[in-house]
Order: C-alpha cells, then structure tokens, then sequence
C-alpha cells in the first residue's frame, strides 16, 4: 500500500526484476554481451531523476536488502510481480530466473509472483519444463522473450507454428498472462524485429489468455495500439513508458498516455516499475500527480480520473491475477464498472 | 565550398529511416576527418550497442553513398563505433557489400521493403501536421482533402513529404492530392477524421522514439540537451 496526504492506493508492480549482471556471471567468450546489456539498461536509468541515479557496480548486482527497501519500503509495493529473464545465452546463472526469483519471493509470502518463461525453439523439453515450473512456482504468468538467442537462432514470434503446443499447455496449467517483451533481436534481420504483429494473430488464436504487451509495443506503440483495439485479451504494460518518459520527456510521456487511454482505455494498462532499472517510489509519485498539460495539444484525450489512477497503479494487475484488494483500497461499486470504450469506437487501423 | 563543408551538408542530408530526422541532428555523426587529397572518414554513433542492425546499416550505407558522390573526395570510409555488429557492418562496408554482404547466410535482403515501410509512415507523420495546421486555421473536411500539392506552404514537412512521394513512386504533380493514404490513394473528407487520428498516433510514436533516443545518446555521451522542442523536424 502507497500512501500518501492520508489517501491510500494498492499498487501491483507488474514488472520487477532481481538480477545478477556482474562481471562473475558473464560467460566466458560472451562478455561484450553480457557487458553490453546491463550497460544499455543502465543507460535507460539515466533518464530518471539524478538523484536515484546508481553507479554501474551497484546496477549490475544490488543487495537483497536494497531490494526490500526500494521497492516494499519506499515503493510501498503490495505486490510484486517478477518477470523472469534468463539470458543464459550470456549470462552463467541467467541474468534473473524464475528460480532466483522464487528464493525471494518464498521469503516474502503473498507479496510476490514469480512468472516463469518459455521458448517454443526447445519443443517437448521445453514443454515439460514448463509444465514442471508451473507446478512448482504456481505460476499464473510468464514472461515471453522473443530476441532470445538459442542455439544459433536470434529469436522467434509468436505465430510461428511451434508456439501452439505451448499456448495449449498454458492453458492446460492455468498459466494465463502472458508477458511479451517486443524488443531488440537481429533475426529475421532484414525484417522489422520490434513488429508486435504477431501478437495480433496470437492473441484472436487465444482468447484464453491475456498478453500483456511489456513497455506498450515501444518503439512500434502504433502498431501496438491498432492491434490492442480490435483485441480484447490485450494489455499494456507501462514499464519503461513511465521510467522512460515521465521525468525525461514529460510531454511525451503525457502523449502516449493519451493514446492509449483512447485507443486501449485504462482497464488496459498496468503499472510497472521494471525495477532495477528505476526506483518506484519517483515513478509511483509522478503517477499520482500526473496529468496532461494545459494546452490544446492535449484537450482531446481521455480525462484522467483518481480511479483511472488506481486501476493503473494496481486494480487492474490484480483483476488479471486475482489478488485480493482490501475492500477500502477498492473502488467504489460505480467506479469500477469497465471504462467506456466509446472514444475508440470507429476508429481502426488505416 | 570547401570539402568539410560539402561533406557535412551531404551528411545533413542522410536520413535515420526509422525516426525521419538527419543523421547530424540526431548527433549521430561522432567525427569527421579530411586527409590529404581528399580521404574522408566519418565514424558514426548510436543510442545503444543494441540499435538494430538493420537501420544502423542503413545509415551507414546511405552516408557512405552521399559522400562518396561528392567532388574532391578521393576515398571515403564511414565506421560504426561501439555497436554489437559494428564488425560485421563495417566491414561490409569497406568491401562496397550490401547487407547481406554483413550477414551471409543470415539475410539475402538489401532492406528495401524495410526502408518504403518507414517510409510510408514518415509520410503520413508529417502529412497530419499539415492538415492539422489546415483544420485549425477553419477549413473544413471537404476542403482540407480537396486540396492539391501546389497549395501546400512551402515549408519543411511539406518539402520532406514530396521527396518520401517521390521515393515511394506516389505522384506529386502540382495537381496531385495533398494528403493520401500510405498506399498513395487520396484521402476522402469522410474518412478523413479517421485518418488523421491514426496519422496522428503514428507521429507520436516517431516523435517519442526520436525522444528517446536522443535521451539515450544524451546520457550515454554526456551531451547538453539542445533540443527543446522535441517535436520531428
């Protein structure tokens, strides 16, 4: 619970990590990128508020204390949810498996989520194990990773047909969101790899399940929007939108919030911090106090409402997780009815 | 003119196809120097090691092209630094190879269908600017898409718009339509609210890449921010 001026919100971190990037984790042979990732992810700290800057040998591996302090203590965090990313291509232990996550989380009861992952390129293994993860993690979500390099390929998507066993099996287990992360992979090369197209034709397949697109589809946020508007099992994630943007580039920030208010709603978007790479507390507070510039650029957007607020900050992770939200951090009966979707209406990729 | 000068302002005119904005203005270009009789090297920097390949080639490539064009250079070597194919791309580069020159056995694509879909996207950014400023200064739906290219201001988007017309084989005649849909068929006033609202997302999403990246490139160099504004130029 985050409180502040005597109100009170539940917050859901739909995206955190806890993960070991130094330099005795890199694989031999591997360095430049091992190396390299954790730098490009220190570099997006940078585009917060100085003063929660960290210095690169605490980014690349911080206590679990520190752990505790930043995102339960100071983020008032009710609960967290992991997000599970392995790398092993590059890193010995894995940048942050389920495995890690869950020591963890076993020390914190009801407090964290430890989504698991799974890559189609393994097949039955790959199945079985997950299978196997799922039991043992009672995982609701995983964390899908499509620029994952295996075995000499340099990643997949999701409508390749080698997915559809696994989409099957998280079915069968209960394994209900699914958290796509579109981002940097060189293969297919001579294609547009951040293309969430193939979220399109996963998510009409699976009504089933929930994807939750991770940091809102960016760099391809229009193709994301005109995808999630025909798709009703298709959430945002705002990790790296908010971090990103909010301090940085605020007009910006208050852009894509407009967009996705009218092109997705705000039962769609959940708040997270993607920790490590931002302190919550900043990104928490800014939520709170956001609203869009005075200025005609902006007077045709959605109107943003305390209640658009919680839904973001925790209501609407905690629908698609079932976790039980105190009844006087809830939303008065009224207020939690759906949004209205009307402002989208008619309106549909060109 | 001196060569500098030449090379620079062909420079200025290679574009990030991803974001639409010169390469020199998003600060790409690290260095540039001139020897002798004329061997030019311009080394060139990204926002992140992790900058897909497929772009960074194309940057590369296009400022290798526009200065190798150029009277009084004699050789020209353009390199890409701290980026995790730079190898492979300068290289390719060296041996006047195409993409697939960088990746053998990985693509046998020279990024054209990339390069016309963003593009296509560029065009529609910038076009609902200009319709935009049309609507805000009181014409009506039927006269916005009744409008040809020759009244169009004479201004930067509508010159940046007539040149991706032009690459994209979409007519830009004096009596062309003003505002078209990617595909190049005219827009119609009644789709036109439509339109514009999607024209509109996609120049948010150029425009916030364009944000971030040069935030990316700000703290990783240590640069002073000098682009208020923020907006695609």
């Amino acid at each position: 619970m985050y409180e502040r001026n005597g109100e009170k919100y539940f917050v859901v971190d739909g995206h955190i990590h806890f993960w070991d990037a130094s330099p005795a984790n890199w694989i031999k042979g591997q360095e430049q990128y091992a190396e390299g990732w954790i730098n490009c992810f220190h570099a997006y700290m940078g585009l917060a508020p100085a003063e929660t800057h960290w210095p690169i040998e605490k980014f690349q591996k911080y206590s679990e204390d520190q752990f505790v302090k930043d995102v339960f203590e100071d983020g008032g965090t009710d609960v967290g949810i992991f997000q599970s990313t392995y790398l092993k291509s590059w890193y010995v232990n894995g940048f942050n498996t389920a495995e890690e996550n869950a020591k963890i989380a076993a020390k914190h009861p009801g407090k964290l989520i430890v989504n698991g992952r799974w890559d189609p390129r393994e097949g039955e293994a790959g199945l079985n194990q997950l299978e196997e993860d799922a039991k043992r993690y009672h995982m609701q979500g995983v964390k899908l990773y499509t620029a994952e390099w295996y075995n000499g390929s340099r990643g997949w998507r999701l409508d390749d047909e080698v997915c559809k066993p696994f989409f099957e099996k998280c079915k069968e287990l209960g394994v209900k969101n699914l958290h796509v992360h579109k981002g940097p992979t060189i293969w297919p090369l001579d294609k547009d790899a951040f293309d969430p197209k193939d979220i399109d034709v996963a998510a009409t397949d699976n009504p089933e399940l929930n994807f939750i697109v991770e940091h809102v589809g960016l760099p391809r946020i229009e193709d994301f929007c005109f995808i999630a508007v025909q798709e009703p099992n298709v959430y945002a994630g705002l990790a790296v939108a908010i971090g990103g943007l909010m301090h940085a580039r605020p007009r910006f920030f208050a852009k894509v919030m407009g967009e996705l208010l009218f092109w997705l709603g705000e039962d769609k978007l959940l708040y997270g911090s993607d920790y490590a790479i931002w302190e919550p507390k900043w990104q928490i507070e800014g939520l709170l106090d956001w609203n869009y510039p005075d200025d005609s650029e902006f007077s045709d957007y959605p109107a943003v409402s305390d209640a658009t607020r919680r839904k973001i900050l925790g209501l609407n992770a905690a629908e698609l997780y079932g976790i039980e939200v105190p009844k006087d951090l809830q939303l008065p009966d009224e207020a939690g009815a759906p949004a209205a979707r009307e402002a989208a209406v008619g309106v549909e990729s060109s | 003119m001196t060569t500098q000068e030449r090379v620079l302002e062909a420079l200025e005119g290679v574009i990030d196809p991803e974001l639409d904005q010169p390469i020199t203005s998003l600060r790409f270009v690290s260095s540039l120097e001139i020897e002798g009789d004329g061997d030019v090297e311009v080394v060139m920097r990204l926002p992140t090691p992790q900058c897909a390949p497929n772009f960074a080639f194309l940057m590369a490539a296009d400022a290798q092209e526009a200065v190798r064009r150029l009277p009084g250079v004699h050789r020209v070597s353009v390199k890409l630094e701290d980026h995790y194919t730079g190898q492979e791309i300068n290289t390719a580069l060296q041996r006047g190879e195409g993409f697939a020159g960088a990746f053998p056995a990985e693509t046998d694509d020279d990024l054209g269908a990339l390069r016309e879909l963003f593009q296509r996207k560029a065009l529609v950014a910038r076009e609902s600017r200009l319709c935009e400023a049309l609507l805000a200064d009181g014409a009506t739906a039927e006269e916005v898409t009744g409008r040809r290219v020759r009244d169009l201001p004479d201004v930067p988007d509508t010159r940046r718009c007539l040149e991706l017309r032009e690459a994209l084989g979409i007519a830009c005649a004096p009596d062309a339509p003003a505002f078209v849909l990617p595909s190049g068929e005219p827009v119609e006033a009644g789709e036109l609210k439509r339109w514009l609202r999607t024209a509109r997302l996609v120049r948010m999403s150029l425009e916030v890449n364009g944000g971030i990246c040069r935030s990316l490139l700000q703290f990783r160099h240590g640069l002073e921010i000098e682009d208020p504004e923020e907006v695609l130029r």
